[in-house]
C-alpha cells in the first residue's frame, strides 16, 4: 500500500500547456472588437499528484481567471489542460459534465458562494443530485458525513447559510467541493475573506483533507506567508504571465526573478531587529493595463534591472536546474 | 471516512432530526405577519362570498324590476337596486366572479410571460438583445388602439368557437396578459444579470449543473421577491384594465356584470344612489389591498434571511 502510494505520488495530475484566456473588448455603436484583455497569456505548468501548487500575484494579475479557465468555467482562448491524462479543454457537453466530478473549486467569498435560499444540507447534496443515483436518505447521510468531516455539527444541515459565520460558510463550501470525491481542487483565495484566526483553521482543515483523500490543490492566494505554509511549489504571476515557478524552499531562500524578489521583500518580518534592517525593493509606477501590455517583457516597465533587450523581446518560459522555471532575460 | 462515521453515533441515520419542511417554515413565518394574515382573510372572504354568496342570496342579478328601482338598502336588497330595479348585491357577487377570475388568470399569464422572457434574456447573452428589443417594442405600442384592433379582429371568431361569455373571457385575459408583462420582464432580467455572476451560480456550473437546473434551482428562487411584487400589482391592474375595456364597450356584453362595469354604470347615478358606486369600488379596493398584503407576507416568508427573525 505504501509502495503504491509513493509511485502514485510521482504521477502527473495536471499538465497545462500554453493556456491563454483573452477577453474581447467591444466598443461603439456597431460593437466592433477594438482589442482584448489578456487576462491569462500563455502559461504552462504541471502539478503532481498529491501536491499543492501555490499561485501568487497581486490583484488583477489573472490568478482567478487562470483557475477558472483550468476548470473550463471559461472557454480558454488557446492552450491545453490535461487532467490525469484527459484533455479537459476539448471536452463538451456530457463528457465535460462527467469529468467535473474529478475537479472542483473552493471559492473566495463565503458570503456569495452559497445560495441563500437553500439549506446547508441541500447545498452539499447538490453535486450528489447531479452525478449520483443515491436515494434521498443516502444523500442526506452523505451530506451529514461531509459536514462532520469539515468539523461542523451534522444537525446544521437544516439551517440556511446566513445563520453561519464566514469561516463556517467556507467549511460548507469545502464540504460541497468534497462531495464528489474529486482528485483536483482549485482553491480560489479561500482564506482571503476570513479573520486571521479562522484562516489558520481553514488552512489546517485543507491540509488534513489533502492527506486523508490524497487531494491535489492549486492554491490561489495573495498571502505569501500562507502560501509558504501550505504549498509545495509556488508559481508567481504578473500581468497574465507566469514569471517564476520553484519549490517553496528555493523560492523563499533565493528568488531569481526581480518581480519575485520585490514581492518577497514586502513580507513583514516578525523579528523586530531583522525587520529594522529589512530592505524593501520598492517598484516604481503602476501595473500596466492587461488590455495594452508593454512590448517585450511584461515587467520591463517597472523592472529595476531591465535592459534594452527586455523592452524588445518577450522572455521565454525556460527551465533552470533543480526543476525551477523562470521567464527573464537577465537570469542565467 | 465512511467507516468512522458509521461508528459515530451522532451520524446514525436513525437519530437524524426531522428535516424541516420548507412550506412548514414558510407558513409559520407567514402567520407572524399580521398584515398578511388580515389580507389573506379578507381575500378568502371575498372569494367565498363571490362563490357561495349567489346560492344564499338567490336573486337573479339580471332580473329587471322597474317598480323597485333606485331603492336604498333593505332586507330584500342589502345594497339597494339600480335604475332598472336590478339587485346590486347580486350583481356585485356575480361581477366578482368574473373580475377575480380575469384578474388572477391575466396576472398569471403576464407573470409567466414576463418571468420567462426576463430569465431567458438575463441568463442567455445571445437572447438578451432580441428579447429586450421585443420588450421595448411592446412598451412603445399604444395600448388602447392595439386592444381595439385585437378585439375587433378576434371577438367574433372566439365567440363562435367558445360561446359569447367564455370567448370574450379568453380574449380579455389574453389581451391583458400580453400587454402587461413588460415591467416584470425588465425587473427580472436585471436581477438575473446580477445573480448569474454570483459565485454560487459559478459553483453550480463547476459542479456540472446544466443551465436549466441552474435556472430552476438557483436563479428563480432568488428572483421571487420582484415576481411577487409584480404579481400583487398585476391583479389590481388586470381588474382595472378589464373595467376600462368594459367601459369602452369592448369587454363583456353590457348586461353581464363585472366590478368595473358596475362602477362605470353607477357613476352616472352617484348622487341618486351612491351605494351603486361604493360597493363595487370597495370590493375592488379590498381585493387589491388584501392581495398586496398577502404578497408582502409571502415574499418575506419565502426569504430565509427574514424568516429566521
Amino acid at each position: 500500500m505504501a509502495a503504491l502510494a509513493s509511485t502514485e505520488s510521482l504521477q502527473l495530475m495536471l499538465q497545462v500547456t500554453g493556456l491563454s484566456m483573452h477577453f474581447p473588448v467591444y466598443k461603439g455603436l456597431m460593437r466592433r472588437q477594438i482589442g482584448e484583455i489578456k487576462a491569462v497569456d500563455d502559461i504552462s505548468f504541471h502539478i503532481m499528484r498529491g501536491e499543492t501548487l501555490g499561485l501568487v500575484g497581486e490583484s488583477g494579475c489573472g490568478k482567478s481567471t487562470a483557475g477558472r479557465a483550468l476548470l473550463k468555467l471559461y472557454q480558454p482562448t488557446s492552450g491545453r489542460v490535461e487532467l490525469d491524462g484527459t484533455d479537459v479543454t476539448a471536452l463538451e457537453g456530457e463528457d465535460l459534465r462527467r469529468i467535473r466530478t474529478d475537479m472542483q473549486m473552493i471559492f473566495q467569498d463565503p458570503q456569495a458562494c452559497l445560495n441563500p435560499r437553500m439549506t446547508v444540507g441541500s447545498i452539499i447534496a447538490e453535486p450528489l443530485d447531479e452525478h449520483t443515483r443515491l436515494s434521498r436518505r443516502q444523500k442526506r447521510q452523505k451530506a451529514r458525513e461531509l459536514l462532520d468531516a469539515v468539523g461542523m455539527n451534522p444537525d446544521y444541515e437544516n439551517r440556511y447559510p446566513h445563520e453561519f459565520s464566514g469561516g463556517q460558510r467556507q467549511r460548507i463550501g469545502i464540504a460541497r467541493a468534497l462531495a464528489l470525491e474529486p482528485k483536483f481542487i482549485v482553491c480560489d483565495e479561500p482564506i482571503a475573506a476570513l479573520d486571521v484566526s479562522i484562516q489558520a483553521q481553514v488552512v489546517n482543515l485543507l491540509e488534513d483533507l489533502q492527506q486523508q483523500h490524497q487531494l491535489t490543490y492549486l492554491f490561489i492566494s495573495h498571502d505569501l506567508s500562507m502560501v509558504r505554509h501550505i504549498a509545495d511549489r509556488i508559481a508567481v504571476m504578473y500581468l497574465g504571465k507566469l514569471v517564476e515557478l520553484a519549490s517553496r524552499e528555493q523560492l523563499y531562500q533565493s528568488p531569481q526573478h526581480p518581480y519575485t524578489k520585490a514581492l518577497l521583500s514586502a513580507v513583514p518580518e516578525p523579528d523586530p531587529e531583522k525587520e529594522a534592517i529589512r530592505e524593501r525593493i520598492i517598484l516604481q509606477g503602476d501595473v500596466p493595463s492587461p488590455a495594452n501590455p508593454p512590448s517585450g517583457c511584461n515587467f520591463s516597465t517597472r523592472c529595476p534591472i531591465a535592459q534594452e533587450q527586455c523592452m524588445r523581446e518577450t522572455p521565454a518560459w525556460r527551465e533552470l536546474e533543480g526543476g525551477r522555471y523562470i521567464a527573464c532575460h537577465m537570469v542565467q | 471516512m465512511s467507516d468512522e462515521s458509521m461508528s459515530n453515533p451522532a451520524l446514525a441515520t436513525e437519530e437524524m432530526p426531522e428535516r424541516r419542511s420548507l412550506w412548514g417554515d414558510v407558513w409559520s413565518q407567514f402567520r407572524t405577519h399580521k398584515g398578511a394574515m388580515v389580507g389573506a382573510v379578507v381575500f378568502v372572504l371575498i372569494c367565498l362570498a363571490v362563490v357561495v354568496g349567489p346560492y344564499i342570496h338567490t336573486l337573479d342579478p339580471q332580473r329587471l324590476d322597474i317598480l323597485n328601482k333606485n331603492l336604498g338598502p333593505s332586507w330584500a336588497h342589502p345594497m339597494g337596486t339600480d335604475n332598472l330595479g336590478r339587485d346590486t348585491f347580486a350583481q356585485v357577487m356575480a361581477g366578482g366572479r368574473v373580475s377575480l377570475l380575469v384578474g388572477v388568470v391575466a396576472m398569471l399569464l403576464s407573470l409567466f410571460v414576463g418571468t420567462a422572457i426576463g430569465v431567458l434574456a438575463g441568463f442567455f447573452k445571445k437572447l438578451d438583445g432580441p428579447l429586450m428589443r421585443l420588450t421595448d417594442l411592446f412598451l412603445a405600442l399604444p395600448l388602447l388602439p392595439l386592444l381595439l384592433v385585437i378585439i375587433m379582429l378576434f371577438r367574433d371568431t372566439l365567440r363562435s368557437m367558445f360561446g359569447p361569455e367564455t370567448g370574450i373571457f379568453i380574449l380579455i385575459v389574453f389581451v391583458i396578459g400580453i400587454t402587461s408583462w413588460m415591467q416584470t420582464a425588465r425587473i427580472v432580467r436585471g436581477d438575473v444579470l446580477t445573480l448569474k455572476e454570483q459565485e454560487f451560480v459559478v459553483a453550480a456550473r463547476s459542479i456540472g449543473t446544466p443551465s436549466r437546473r441552474i435556472i430552476s434551482r438557483h436563479i428563480l428562487p432568488n428572483v421571487l421577491s420582484p415576481i411577487m411584487v409584480s404579481a400583487t400589482l398585476g391583479i389590481a391592474n388586470a381588474i382595472i384594465t378589464e373595467s376600462a375595456l368594459s367601459f369602452l364597450g369592448l369587454g363583456f356584453p353590457s348586461d353581464f356584470p363585472t366590478w368595473g362595469r358596475l362602477l362605470y354604470d353607477g357613476a352616472n347615478f352617484m348622487q341618486l344612489t351612491p351605494s351603486r358606486v361604493i360597493w363595487p369600488g370597495l370590493a375592488i379596493s379590498l381585493t387589491v389591498l388584501g392581495v398586496n398584503y398577502m404578497g408582502d407576507g409571502l415574499r418575506d416568508a419565502l426569504d430565509p434571511r427574514i424568516r429566521g427573525r
